[in-house]
C-alpha cells in the first residue's frame, strides 16, 4: 500500500519536482502553494502525510500544523525548513509534528520520515479500530 | 588536521576578514580626552576665582578703610599734641611777661634804676622761674642805665633798634632768637611802662632758649618725631632732632599763617611722606611744628597689614593647591569613568554587530537554502530520469555532471547551516558545548584566509575533554577573537597550535600558540587593556582581547599570555566545565 503523501510549499518549482521524484519512488502525492489549500485538501482527501514548509505566506508551517491535528489528529506532519532554529523545532515537536528537517533536504532522509510517519498513522488507526472494536463489543453484548 | 573544511566557505569568509570593529573608535576617546583637558581648565580657574576673589576684594577694602582710619588717627593724635604743646609754650611766655609787669607796675622808674634792687629783683625771678638771663632798664630815650646779668650792657644805647620801635607800639614784646652781642642764642621779651608824665621806661629781660627746648623735649613724641619753634622767616628757634640746629635755616617749607592748629602731609628734603602739625603762637614771631616720619607713625598698621597680607598669601596658596588637587583627582575620575563607558559603550556595539551579523547571515543562509533546494530536487530528479531511463543510464559523463551538482548543492548547505549555527547561539543560557565542533565550527570562518596565506592550523584536542557547559555564542567569539589575533601576528606560511585539554576536574584548558611576532614584557603587560593596540596602523582598536577578557571572565574563566618577540604567543584560557563549578557565575 503507497503512502498518500501531500507537500505543501510556496516554492512551486521546488515542490512539483520533488513531487515527480516521490512519485517515481511510488508514492501518491499530491502538491499545493498555500497553507489554507492545503487544509481544504486535508479535509477533502485522506492523507497518510503531510511535508509542511515552515515559512509560507499566509498561513505559515506551524499554524498550518495545528489546525491539521485539530481536524484529523491521525494524519502525521513533517516540517521541512530552510531557517530551522532549535526553538521552532522544539515547537513543531510539541505541536505533534514527526520530523523536522532542514533544506536543503536529502530525498533519502525524507523518504525515511514519510516511511515513519505512515508506519505510526497505521499504528494509531490499528489503535483506534481496536477501540472501536472494543467498543462495540462492550456496547451490544449478544 | 589542517584547515579543516576550507572546501568552500567563500560567503562566511567574506564576512570575518573585515574588521570586527569600527576603527574610528579611537578618534572618538581622543576627543573625550581634549574635552577633559578643557573642563579641568574651566573647573580649575572658576573655582580658583570664586573662592580667591571675595578674599582679595575683602582684604582690599579692609586695607583702605584701615588705612584711612590710621590716617585720620594719626592727624588727630598730631593736632591734639600740637594744641596741647601751644598751650604749654603759649603758657610759659605769657607766665614770665605777667611777672615783668608786675614788676613795672610794682616798682617806679627809679626804683628799678636802682641796680642793687634790679639785682635783687633778678635774683628773686631766678628763683621762681626758669630762664631769666638778666634784666634791663632802658628809657624813653633808648638808653640802658641799669643792667643785671652776666655780660657787661650797662649803658647800651638801643634806640637806633627795631625793637625799641616796636615795643613802644605793643607795649609788650617778645623777640625772635637772636646770637645778639653775646653770640648766644636768646630771645628778649621787653615790657613798656608809661609814666604819667607822658615818657616811658621799658623793663627789658633775655630768656634762654634752652627753656623752651626743655618744653619741647619733653614732650613724648612717638618715632622719629620732632618738635620745635620756627619764626616766620624760617629760621630755627630750637634746635631740632633732625631738621637742624637752632639759627639755622628749616629744611621745610614754612606753614601759612593760620590762627588754629593745622596739621598736613608734606614730603621731606629726602623725599619721605612726613606728618607736619603748626600752629602760630599769638603774638609771638613763633611757630610752634612737630614733625615726624608718616611710615613711623603708621608702623603699627603696616605690622597688622603685613600679618593679614602673609595670612592672605598662605590661605591663597592653600586653596589654589587644594584646588587643583581636588580638580584634577576629579577630572581624573571622570576620565577613568569615560573610558569605562566608551568600552562598555564598544562592548555593547561590539555584540550587537555580532549579533546582527549573525541576523545578516542568518537571512541570506535561509534566502540561498531555499534555491538550494530547488537546484537539489532538479538534479536530483535529473539523476532519477537518467537512472529508471534506458537512455542516459550508462552515460558516465552525464552522470558525473549530476553528482558534481548534487556534491556542490551539498557543500552550499554546509556553509549555510555553518551560518545559521553561528548566528543561532544569541541566546545566553548555558548549554551543553562539544569543544571540538565549536573549533571545528570557527575555524571553518578562517579556513579561507588560512589556505590564502598557507598558515598552517593544527588542532590536538584530548579524547577526554568531552563536552562543557557554558553560552556556546560567548565560546565561539571568544575562540575567533583568540584566533583572528593569531593569524593577524603570524606571517604568511606561518604555524599556529590549537590544544584543548582537561586541567582538572572541573576545568578544561584552550591553548592558542602562533610563531608570529610576539610581544615586548611592556605589551604583554598591557595587552588586555582597552585601547592598546599594535595594529593601528592596521585599523585595529585594541579592544579585541579586551573583550575576549571580559568574555572569559563572564564564564567563569581565566586568560593568560605568554610571549617571546620573535618566538611567537601563546593564549591560555581557562574554562570551568559547567556555570557552577568555579562556585560562582561571574556578573
Amino acid at each position: 500500500m503507497s503512502e498518500k503523501v501531500l507537500l505543501v510549499d510556496d516554492e512551486v518549482e521546488f515542490v512539483e519536482t520533488l513531487a515527480e521524484r516521490m512519485r517515481s519512488r511510488g508514492m501518491e502525492v499530491s502538491t499545493t502553494n498555500s497553507g489554507t489549500d492545503a487544509l481544504g485538501l486535508v479535509d477533502e482527501g485522506s492523507f497518510d502525510v503531510v511535508v509542511l514548509d515552515l515559512k509560507m505566506p499566509g498561513i505559515d508551517g506551524l499554524e498550518a500544523l495545528r489546525r491539521i491535528k485539530r481536524r484529523r489528529p491521525d494524519i502525521q506532519v513533517v516540517l521541512l525548513t530552510g531557517y530551522a532554529t532549535v526553538e521552532k523545532g522544539v515547537e513543531a515537536i510539541k505541536e505533534g509534528a514527526l520530523e523536522f528537517l532542514e533544506k536543503p533536504v536529502d530525498l533519502a532522509s525524507l523518504t525515511e520520515a514519510i516511511h515513519k510517519a505512515k508506519a505510526t498513522k497505521m499504528v494509531l488507526v490499528e489503535k483506534e479500530t481496536e477501540e472501536r472494536i472494543k467498543e462495540i463489543l462492550h456496547h451490544k453484548s449478544w | 588536521m589542517t584547515d579543516p573544511g576550507a572546501g568552500g566557505h567563500r560567503p562566511a569568509d567574506r564576512a570575518q576578514t573585515g574588521s570586527w570593529v569600527r576603527p574610528d573608535l579611537e578618534i572618538e576617546s581622543r576627543r573625550y580626552s581634549l574635552n577633559l583637558r578643557r573642563m579641568w581648565q574651566l573647573t580649575a580657574l572658576l573655582m580658583i576665582v570664586v573662592s580667591v576673589s571675595p578674599l582679595v576684594i575683602l582684604t582690599a577694602i579692609d586695607y583702605r578703610v584701615t588705612e584711612r582710619s590710621a590716617e585720620s588717627e594719626i592727624l588727630l593724635n598730631t593736632t591734639r599734641v600740637v594744641s596741647n604743646t601751644k598751650v604749654a609754650v603759649e603758657f610759659s611766655l605769657v607766665e614770665r611777661i605777667a611777672a615783668l609787669d608786675f614788676i613795672v607796675l610794682d616798682n617806679s622808674f627809679e626804683q628799678l634804676n636802682d641796680c642793687a634792687r634790679l639785682t635783687e629783683i633778678l635774683e628773686r625771678l631766678q628763683s621762681s622761674f626758669t630762664g631769666f638771663v638778666d634784666l634791663g632798664v632802658i628809657d624813653s630815650s633808648g638808653l640802658q642805665f641799669c643792667y643785671v646779668g652776666p655780660y657787661a650792657l650797662s649803658g647800651v644805647d638801643y634806640s637806633g633798634e627795631q625793637w625799641f620801635e616796636d615795643v613802644q607800639q605793643t607795649r609788650i614784646y617778645i623777640s625772635d632768637v637772636f646770637p645778639g652781642f653775646r653770640h648766644v642764642p636768646h630771645m628778649v621779651i621787653a615790657v613798656k611802662r608809661d609814666l604819667p608824665d607822658g615818657s616811658f621806661f621799658i623793663l627789658r629781660t633775655s630768656v634762654e632758649v634752652a627753656l623752651l627746648h626743655k618744653l619741647l623735649a619733653n614732650l613724648e613724641i612717638s618715632g622719629e618725631g620732632d618738635a620745635f619753634l620756627v619764626n616766620h622767616e624760617g629760621i630755627l628757634q630750637t634746635s631740632s632732632r633732625s631738621h637742624g640746629d637752632v639759627l639755622e635755616p628749616l629744611d621745610l617749607e614754612v606753614p601759612s599763617y593760620a590762627s588754629t592748629t593745622r596739621v598736613y602731609e608734606t614730603s621731606g628734603p629726602d623725599g619721605r611722606p612726613l606728618i607736619v602739625g603748626s600752629v602760630y603762637i599769638p603774638d609771638t614771631p613763633l611757630i610752634l611744628m612737630i614733625v615726624n616720619q608718616k611710615s613711623a607713625l603708621m608702623a603699627p598698621w603696616s605690622e597688622t597689614r603685613r600679618q593679614v597680607i602673609g595670612f592672605l598669601v598662605v590661605s591663597l596658596s592653600i586653596i589654589v593647591v587644594v584646588t587643583l588637587g581636588v580638580t584634577t583627582r576629579l577630572v581624573e575620575r571622570i576620565r577613568w569613568a569615560d573610558r569605562q563607558r566608551v568600552a562598555a559603550l564598544h562592548q555593547t556595539e561590539y555584540t550587537n554587530k555580532m549579533a546582527s551579523l549573525g541576523r545578516l547571515g542568518a537571512g541570506v543562509a535561509h534566502e540561498i537554502n531555499n534555491p538550494l533546494a530547488i537546484i537539489k530536487e532538479k538534479a536530483g530528479l535529473m539523476k532519477d530520469l537518467f537512472s529508471f531511463g534506458d537512455r542516459y543510464a550508462d552515460d558516465p559523463k552525464l552522470m558525473g555532471i549530476v553528482d558534481s551538482i548534487l556534491g556542490s548543492v551539498d557543500r552550499c548547505s554546509a556553509i549555510t547551516r555553518r551560518l545559521l549555527n553561528f548566528a543561532r547561539d544569541t541566546d545566553t543560557t548555558p548549554v551543553p558545548v562539544d569543544l571540538r565542533e565549536t573549533v571545528t565550527e570557527v575555524l571553518g570562518f578562517m579556513g579561507k584566509e588560512a589556505e590564502y596565506r598557507s598558515i598552517e592550523v593544527a588542532v590536538e584536542i584530548d579524547d577526554d575533554v568531552g563536552e562543557i557547559t557554558t553560552n556556546k555564542g560567548r565560546l565561539q567569539q571568544i575562540l575567533l577573537n583568540v584566533i583572528n589575533n593569531a593569524f593577524a601576528a603570524v606571517s604568511d606560511g606561518g604555524r599556529i597550535e590549537i590544544g584543548i585539554g582537561r586541567l582538572d576536574s572541573s576545568h578544561v584548558g584552550i591553548r592558542v600558540t602562533d610563531n608570529g611576532c610576539g610581544m615586548t614584557e611592556a605589551q604583554r603587560r598591557r595587552v588586555f587593556e582597552p585601547f592598546f593596540t599594535t595594529k593601528s596602523e592596521r585599523g585595529g582598536v585594541g579592544l579585541g582581547l579586551s573583550i575576549t577578557y571580559s568574555l572569559v571572565s563572564d564564564l567563569g574563566g581565566t586568560i593568560a599570555v605568554d610571549s617571546e618577540v620573535g618566538v611567537g604567543t601563546t593564549f591560555l584560557i581557562s574554562l570551568p566545565t559547567s556555570p557552577g563549578s568555579k562556585g560562582e557565575d561571574t556578573r
